[in-house]
């Protein structure tokens, strides 16, 4: 059994008609009307409860939650810089390693999470976040995509979808919008052979906080992957972040699955898959794109669920089907 | 009781931090800092030291996983040079306005381009702004002792700033030198256990590093400043502590045979070993040299250094990097400043020696002290001149 497997031997799941009450980010923070993106920083905290010690990357995260005099946090936080996150909570982790063992501290419980924007991740902290992963700290790293560099006005990141609009990567006469395809970082974390790693949503709230819950129980370090969506820089309304993230799931464009121990397991199996221009008519950052664009981007979009489905196959694990996990949903 | 040993500046170094009961060491090698972490790393391996050896991918993540660790309530160490300096440079601002009390010993070495892996002070030059203590070493046995009382000094709550150690790379990195070395309870009875007053704990939850408005960035900046300033006395309290346990002393400005000199040469680090052979060498010809070294770069302790050159005709302020600034080296052009704002007005020469590994010899000093007298003497323009320069 490996280390994963074996620290999840007695794992159990938020129960949906009691979740737990702990609100570790409070409210009255300032992210904008209707962001995804706070909604699943809240079910990641929930998840964690309050023996949490939070690094923050610079991005929309952190400026919202903590403009001086003000902080949203009611557990420890600490902002350095942008593409450090990583190696930030990697010393605070091997300060309590130390600390606990020299027996200056009695604190072995402390749960370390790091989490940066996908600008933070995929691309200026990729490097710091790949160190931190090898090294084996014991922390969860979390990344909240929301597809681009919203703080600083909506620049694309190499998260960015395909055909997406950004400030930088404008659709003209010359270009469809974002040339390249987006970044996997999930995969790439995959590939350090860490214990876990997981993509998540906040239209999934369970599935999301579970996923959480496991990535504090298994000892070393864990990866999550969490959709954000961004009424600001995707254009769509402010009542839709839930929608629109459901959306990404029900149409295989983020789809949602676990490496435990290196065995992948899909979350939910998308029997009946709704076509990526649905999801991409709510948006306006793709309003752009004619139905060959689409029809491409759709092509690709059921490639990649094969290839994440043929993996899951070959570790053998059991797929969960869409109906059961909506019961628990 | 210590013991007197022949080391390895480095693995002296390293020795010094251990005894120091450091908690959390990030490091990243690069030459020619990495005797340092290396010896720190076997005596972790070894036992001999308790403490987390972070094998970082970056200096960048040095100074982060450094910054992480001691917000967390540890004491930490780390160790850079020149290009790796550079990266962590961001970081280090980060580290002094968070007010955290980490020690870095910097194996002074000159930056690309060209590419040059040996000694002079641009790194240490770049650090001057990022809100660190510096203090520079001149020979091993100071970098053992200012390492301790950098300690002692950033975790001064009176304090609590990081502190750099400046020690040239190679030409004390590299060599092997008789070095006294205390015990551990020397160094107990010096340095106290540290006791982070905040600290990231979920016990009694903190924000650090939030965001400041231009309502709070200034008075975060004043703050800051203020504590720098205040640091000084508490710099010299610590050495003066330090000459009562081991006898040795240290000022933030030190003179050698300065006793009315007319022209008084000014360097940093352990070229000041070679100008004292130099002024050795003048005094026995009967001339009024004598040597200022400046044992501490930040805070620039201005008025102790104006102090001691008042009284000369005439001053030769060697640096060891360039400005690109208004004919004049980094050091000088603070020397020039701090005379002014004083109101005196020695007549100042400026050279620039010694960089990236060229040897600064004994007869340069005599060159640099005779021109020195010779431009005093003939009215010249005050100014600067790149020594040794082949055309």
């Amino acid at each position: 059994m490996g280390i994963a497997a074996e620290a999840l031997k007695d794992f159990k799941g938020f129960n949906p008609k009691k979740l737990p009450e702990v609100e570790p980010l409070s409210p009255g923070h300032r992210a904008c009307q209707g962001c995804g993106e706070i909604l699943a920083l809240r079910q990641v905290l929930k998840a964690l409860g309050e023996n949490v010690i939070v690094a923050s990357a610079t991005g929309c995260m952190e400026i919202v939650t903590s403009p001086f005099p003000q902080t949203a946090w009611r557990v420890p936080w600490i902002h350095v810089a942008f593409e450090n996150a990583a190696a930030v909570i990697s010393g605070v982790e091997s300060a309590y390693k130390a600390l606990n063992r020299k027996g200056r501290i009695n604190q072995p419980d402390v749960v370390f999470l790091a989490y940066g924007g996908d600008g933070g991740t995929a691309d200026i902290g990729l490097q710091a976040l790949s160190g931190a992963l090898e090294r084996g700290h014991n922390f969860i790293y979390v990344c909240l995509d929301n597809e681009a560099y919203m703080n600083t006005g909506i620049q694309r990141s190499s998260s960015t979808p395909y055909g997406a609009m950004t400030t930088t990567s404008p659709p003209g006469k010359k270009s469809i919008g974002q040339r390249t395809w987006k970044k996997n970082v999930a995969y790439i974390a995959a590939a350090h052979g860490i214990p876990y790693v997981a993509t998540a949503s906040p239209a999934f709230a369970l599935d999301l906080m579970n996923k959480v819950k496991k990535a504090a129980m298994i000892p070393g370090p864990a990866y999550l992957h969490i959709y954000s969506p961004c009424p600001t820089g995707w254009r769509h309304e402010t009542d839709l972040a839930i929608e629109v993230a459901r959306l990404a799931v029900q149409s295989k464009v983020f789809p949602l699955y676990e490496v435990i121990d290196g065995k992948w397991i899909l979350s939910r199996k998308i029997a009946k898959p709704k076509p990526v221009s649905e999801y991409f008519k709510v948006q306006r950052r793709f309003r752009h794109l004619t139905e060959k664009d689409i029809e491409e981007i759709q092509r690709r979009v059921d490639e990649e669920y094969e290839e994440l489905l043929r993996r899951c196959a070959m570790s053998g694990e059991p797929e969960k089907k869409e109906a059961e996990e909506a019961k628990e949903d | 009781m210590g013991k007197r040993v022949g080391m390895e500046v480095s693995i002296a170094a390293a020795e010094v931090v251990g005894l120091c009961d450091v908690d959390v060491i990030a490091a990243y090698p690069i030459t020619p800092q990495t005797h340092i972490v290396e010896h720190l790393s076997e005596l972790v391996a070894d036992g001999h030291l308790d403490a987390e050896f972070v094998p970082v991918e970056s200096e960048h993540s040095a100074m982060s996983t450094c910054v992480g660790a001691a917000a967390a309530g540890a004491r930490t160490f780390t160790s850079t040079s020149s290009q790796g300096y550079a990266l962590m440079a961001e970081i280090c601002y980060i580290a002094s306005s968070l007010r955290l009390p980490i020690v870095m010993a910097v194996a002074n070495r000159a930056l690309s381009a060209p590419i040059n892996i040996w000694n002079d002070h641009s790194d240490m030059m770049m650090a001057r702004d990022t809100g660190w203590i510096q203090t520079v070493a001149e020979n091993g046995q100071e970098v053992v002792d200012l390492l301790l009382h950098a300690y002692r000094v950033a975790e001064d709550p009176r304090v609590l700033l990081p502190v750099m150690v400046n020690l040239d790379g190679f030409t004390l990195t590299h060599m092997i030198e008789p070095i006294w070395l205390p015990d551990k309870d020397e160094v107990q009875r010096y340095l106290p256990p540290y006791k982070p007053q905040i600290r990231l704990d979920p016990r009694n939850p903190m924000t650090f590093g939030p965001v400041g408005m231009p309502e709070v960035y200034t008075e975060a900046k004043k703050a800051q400043d203020e504590a720098m300033n205040g640091a000084l006395p508490v710099i010299v309290e610590a050495w003066q502590e330090f000459e009562k346990q081991f006898g040795r002393s240290y000022h933030p400005v030190e003179t050698y045979k300065t006793e009315g000199a007319e022209i008084l040469l000014l360097t940093v680090g352990s070229v000041s070993e070679t100008a004292m052979t130099a002024v050795d060498k003048m005094r026995a010809q009967g001339r009024n040299v004598g040597l200022v070294r400046l044992r501490l770069w930040r805070p620039f302790p201005a008025k102790e250094l104006v102090n001691v050159l008042k009284t000369a005709k005439a001053v030769a302020v060697v640096d060891r990097a360039m400005a690109f600034s208004t004919r004049s080296g980094p050091l000088c052009t603070e020397v020039k400043a701090a005379l002014y704002d004083h109101g005196v007005s020695p007549y100042v020469q400026n050279y620039i020696a010694g960089l990236g590994g060229r040897d600064v010899t004994v007869e340069d000093f005599e060159m640099m002290a005779a021109k020195t007298s010779d431009g005093l003497a003939k009215g010249l323009p005050m100014g600067y001149e790149i020594v040794n320069v082949r055309e």
